[in-house]
């Protein structure tokens, strides 16, 4: 193995930069896209999207909430009465086909401070520092839903830095700027990841509202992985790719099937064997000689 | 625990799993506690805060409210605004201070039809209805009216003129000769829109809008109005006076005008 500057460095040799960040780039711009359709009506009058990411309404007629708030509103004891529950079902039903965690991975304004702050940590080589349980986030939401049902409010969203961060940018960003900061400065210092990848009970949330979704990450030509471990440095869930890559000796199919997953799509950017690739979950065939450790002819193997 | 050492390491596995598990739980306690006792220190709205339209009480309406902004986009006043971060209003909840900008009262209630949850009360579609709030005469020193003159602009500007406020007609013992005019807020109609708070020419309001439940008493339960009662009757609800028979002087009789001898 040579000596490498950073991870894709290989992807980038061999597909070049573009190629390399590609979903990287197409991450970005929806993000932008989704915020500029909020701004476009106060700062233009041009009325796209209205309200902010926990209700909203597109060209008036297009009801959207985020049915984790949804949820925390029942717990603290509120029948809805509006079209709330008409939108939250719809973003419901559209995060459960294409992956709950996408909503992190593409829309989430949260996302750009903390994968900016991994990006650095990643380049100063600092330490992963305090790595909380997997289960934590669950703890976590938990807590959230029990809350709202004894004090009867949404206590958590007095607090919950993700909307609190869409609504500065849409709103007016007042004080909002520490919140960010302040996750920014725990994930480059106290814990890698922690906040998205390990504490977010939003995260938590979509994470299993998308257990059973058909859009799947998929370590397809996993034959052809040459171990350079530039997915698992990239992954902000790093653990959910080793059951898919690594599956062949344990007879396991290619798919990433966590609900973990953000189908963020980085790992095929900096994979320079174009090893994963989106697919379904109805597409998790096991290969026959699928070890990656096996060099076979790959095209015999590509009809699947 | 002796034996294999398969045993020990069963043991150890589940002492680190159990240990694992607590220290979950602990976390999960810790945090939840936090935002309960947050949730629950940012209940109290400072007075001058009002909410917008179709909110009978705070906390159903923070059990309600998802901070998405909509109420404050079709308002087509500069009323409405969201919270800031830190401040004592709960975050990204819509509200308004009168005195900066008091509810316009609009026709058609946009805000209300805006709200995507019901944290605003889809029921309330007349305007009139709503009780934001409301006003109270607070200062008797500095009001212009109490001091005689005519300023009468809370009165004016009211959206329900004559209803909400009235102007109470009053002597005036300084003078002697004149009368004050006193601004007297009716709770059954004021909607605490805050446009006399707004417009009171008073460098600091005389009159403002408070929630409701700070601005109002009440009568103790077991308080009964006697002429109240009797009007709702219809008659005197204990017997009338007995008439006794007067013991006079011999000679003397009872007349009207007093006795006469």
């Amino acid at each position: 193995m040579s000596e490498k500057m950073y991870p894709g460095q290989d992807a980038v040799v061999a597909k070049g930069w573009l190629g390399a960040h590609r979903w990287l780039l197409l991450r970005r711009l929806s993000q932008l896209v989704i915020l500029f359709f909020f701004l476009a009506g106060p700062f233009w009058d041009v009325w796209i999207v209205k309200g902010s990411l926990t209700s909203s309404l597109t060209l008036g007629v297009l009801p959207l909430s985020d049915p984790f708030v949804v949820l925390q509103s029942f717990f603290a004891g509120h029948v809805i009465a509006g079209t709330a529950l008409i939108g939250a079902a719809i973003v419901f039903a559209f995060y459960a086909l294409i992956g709950g965690r996408v909503y992190c991975s593409f829309v989430c304004p949260m996302n750009v401070v903390t994968d900016t702050s991994s990006w650095l940590a990643r380049k100063f080589d600092l330490p992963k520092g305090w790595q909380p349980s997997k289960d934590a986030r669950l703890w976590a939401l938990g807590s959230v839903m029990i809350m709202a049902l004894i004090t009867g409010v949404m206590a958590w969203e007095m607090l919950n830095p993700v909307t609190m961060l869409h609504r500065g940018l849409v709103y007016g960003m007042g004080y909002v700027w520490t919140i960010a900061l302040a996750i920014f400065i725990f994930d480059i210092v106290v814990s890698r990841r922690g906040w998205c990848g390990h504490l977010c009970p939003m995260g938590a949330f979509y994470g299993l509202l998308g257990k059973a979704s058909v859009l799947r990450v998929s370590a397809a030509k996993r034959h052809d992985c040459n171990d350079c471990m530039d997915c698992f440095d990239v992954c902000p869930e790093p653990h959910v790719i080793t059951p898919a890559l690594r599956g062949a000796q344990t007879n396991t199919g290619p798919l990433i099937l966590s609900g973990d997953c953000t189908n963020c799509g980085r790992c095929m950017d900096v994979c320079a064997k174009d090893v994963f690739s989106f697919s379904t979950r109805f597409n998790n065939v096991i290969l026959k000689n699928d070890d990656h450790n096996n060099t076979i002819d790959s095209s015999t193997q590509h009809a699947a | 625990m002796t034996g294999s050492p398969w045993a020990k390491s069963k043991t150890q596995t589940r002492r680190r799993f159990l240990g694992n598990a607590a220290r979950a739980a602990g976390g999960a306690c810790v945090f939840g506690m936090v935002i309960g006792l947050f949730a629950r220190q940012a209940q109290s709205l400072p007075a001058q805060v009002l909410r917008p339209p179709g909110v009978a009480n705070e906390n159903d309406f923070l059990a309600a409210c998802v901070r998405c902004g909509l109420c404050v986009r079709d308002c087509p006043y500069p009323t409405l605004s969201l919270a800031d971060v830190g401040g004592d209003i709960p975050v990204g909840t819509p509200y308004f201070i009168a005195r900066k900008y008091p509810c316009e009262m609009c026709d058609d209630v946009p805000c209300v039809k805006a709200c995507p949850t019901g944290a605003l009360d889809p029921k309330l579609t007349n305007i009139d209805d709503a009780r934001m709030g409301l006003a109270v005469l607070i200062d008797n020193e500095t009001c212009l009216n109490m001091q005689g003159l005519r300023c009468d602009v809370c009165h004016r500007v009211c959206p329900l003129l004559n209803e909400a406020i009235t102007l109470e007609r009053q002597h005036n013992p300084r003078t002697g000769a004149h009368a004050i005019f006193i601004p007297t807020v009716h709770s059954d109609k004021c909607t605490g829109c805050g446009k006399c708070e707004r417009s009171c020419v008073l460098e600091k309001a005389a009159i403002r809008v408070l929630p409701r439940n700070l601005a109002k008493g009440r009568i103790g339960e077991h308080y009964r109005l006697g002429w109240v009662e009797k009007a709702n009757k219809g008659e005197s609800l204990v017997p009338p006076l007995v008439d006794m028979p007067d013991r006079l002087p011999e000679g003397v009789t009872i007349s009207p005008r007093g006795p006469k001898p």
